[in-house]
Formats: C-alpha cells, structure tokens, sequence
C-alpha cells in the first residue's frame, strides 16, 4: 500500500516516452472554436463562460495591462479543465507535476516583474518599502520586501502542486479506508461514504478555486507592474 | 472512411475521393490497400483530424446537442487511462496470492 499511494502521481510513459504530453494535449479538444455567430450548444456555453471570466479579471488593469488578457483567460480556462479532468477516475493530473507548474508560474512571475521594471523603475523599486516605516527599520524592512518578491513564484508553484495533491492523495486514502472497512463494520462505512462524497464535492470546488487563485495572483503582480 | 486531400470539417468542403472505402475492400485486397494508405505524417494528422471531424459534426455539432457527446468522449478518457494504470492496479486485485 506504500507503494501504491504515490503510484498514480507517476507520469505515465510509453515505452519511456512522456505520454504526459499527450495528456496535457487533450483539453484544447474539448473547447471547440468556430467562426459563425450562432454556435452549437457546447461552443455557446463556453463563449458565454470564456466571456464572463474574461470581464471579471480584466476590469480592474489599464490599457497595458489587457494586453495580458488572452494570457490569462487561457491561463485560468487550462488550470480549471485540468483540474476537473484529474478528478476522473484514473486519470492522471498534469498540475501535480511541480515541474509544471513551475513552468507555468516562473516566466509569468518574471514576465510581469520585467515589465514593471523596465517602464516604470521608480514605481518597481518603490514596492520594496511600504509607507509609514520609522526609519530605523528601513534596512530590514527592504531585505524582507525582497525576499518576499523572490518567493513569489515559489509560492505559486507550490501552492498550486500541494492543494491539488493532497486533495488527489485524501480521495485515494479515504476511498481504501471505505473499501477495506466494508468486510468489518458497515455503519461506519456509510459514515466514511459520506465523507468521501463531502470530498468529492470539495476537491470539484478546489480544482476552480485553484485556477482562479493563479490566475488571480498573476493579474495582480501584473497590476502592481503595469 | 475516405480519403480525402484538405481540410474536412464539414461536408460542402468535398473532394474526389481517392480510394475505395475499408468496407468496401475486398479481403483478398486488404494488404495492398494497407499499403497504398497514406502514412506520412501530414497523412496521420488528416486521419486524426477527418475522424475528429466526423465525430464533431455527428454529436457535438447539432442543434440540440445533449450532455452525451462530451460524456462519451470523457468515458473513453477514462478508459485510456485506466490502461495507463493498469500496470499498477493489478497488484491491488482481491486475491489471496499476488
């Protein structure tokens, strides 16, 4: 059973070829395009869903800011199919690799700040030290602001890596815990049972909240540069 | 299954077809028409692409397309990767020798 818990983050190979890639390609899919004005049931609903998120996350930045705004609707649209297609039995999820979603989180994280430097250098370097500190703590107070812009990537990565993942390993967990008390004890069984359902119901929730949370975060580093 | 040159996602965009179609091959004719198929990569992806298409245009593209057209192609998912796993799953089996 130690073995098998972790056996499902494995990234599946054929014949030592990443078969990960083929996983990750399959999302775009689902989402269909078309070029008339009046679409089928499946394209009118993710135009209408595409449209929605796109109005929410691209209010709040300037002019230069929306430049971004295909990058991070398709940002958020990748993170959330990814997610909820993980939640099929089975399947195997790309965001519980760390080192995709370092590779998702580092050149975005990079992208913004860059911008924010190269336009508007005052402004950039003017995050290092919040208003108002008494001026004895300046020196610690930069070094702290430093280190927390450096983590940021960080934190995003692994922010993202953890949630999806423990959610993953608490569903197989609970899933064997049911199975195996079913021969022993039936009432705590459908008390299990309905735990495992609570679950399932949270980890749908946490596969949005996660996108939107990346997504989130890197329109607002955005914000900050711009 | 035609084969068809160019992009097919819906039938006004039709061309003359090259081949005769699998079901009307032959058995005795079957390695040769194996043979005269196309496979190139360009030829794969017009495979790939021609069988999207048809499956596209059948249930998705419709008026009043149901929840089963993305059902089905999610049921498939799991399937492939359940094959994926299979490797795996089969020391889990309720057996009393593994």
């Amino acid at each position: 059973m130690n073995e098998n818990l972790f056996a499902s983050f494995i990234a599946p190979t054929i014949l030592g070829l990443p078969a990960a890639v083929l996983i990750i390609l399959f999302p775009p899919l689902l989402i269909p395009t078309s070029k008339y004005l009046i679409n089928n049931r499946l394209i009118t609903t993710q135009q209408w869903l595409i449209k929605l998120i796109s109005k929410q996350m691209m209010t709040m930045h300037n002019t230069k800011g929306r430049t971004w705004s295909l990058m991070l609707v398709s940002l958020i649209i990748f993170i959330a199919t990814t997610n909820l297609l993980g939640l099929l039995p089975h399947s195997f999820t790309p965001t519980t690799q760390l080192s995709m979603n370092l590779a998702m989180a580092i050149p975005l994280w990079a992208g913004a700040v860059i911008m924010g430097f190269r336009s508007k250098i005052k402004n950039a370097l003017a995050h290092f030290l919040p208003q108002g500190t008494p001026t004895p703590l300046i020196p610690m107070l930069v070094i702290i602001e430093t280190i927390s812009l450096l983590i940021q990537p960080m934190a995003l990565a692994v922010r993202l890596t953890a949630n999806i993942t423990a959610g993953h390993l608490l569903m197989h967990l609970i899933g064997s815990t049911t199975l195996a008390m079913s021969t022993i004890n039936l009432p705590s069984t459908l008390i299990i049972f309905t735990i495992l359902i609570l679950l399932t119901i949270l980890e749908i929730a946490v596969a949005l909240i996660q996108a939107y949370v990346f997504t989130l975060l890197v329109s607002l580093y955005l914000h900050d540069n711009t | 299954m035609a084969s068809v040159v160019g992009i097919f996602s819906h039938s006004s965009v039709s061309v003359p077809v090259k081949d005769k179609k699998l079901l009307e091959v032959k058995l005795g004719e079957l390695p040769s028409w194996i043979l005269m198929r196309d496979f190139s990569p360009s030829g794969i992806f017009g495979a790939f692409q021609r069988g999207y298409y048809r499956y596209y245009n059948k249930y998705i593209n419709v008026k009043k397309g149901s929840i089963s057209g993305i059902t089905m192609v999610l049921a498939c998912y799991v399937l492939f990767s359940y094959s994926f796993s299979y490797k795996h799953l089969k020391h889990e089996r309720l057996r009393k020798y593994h």
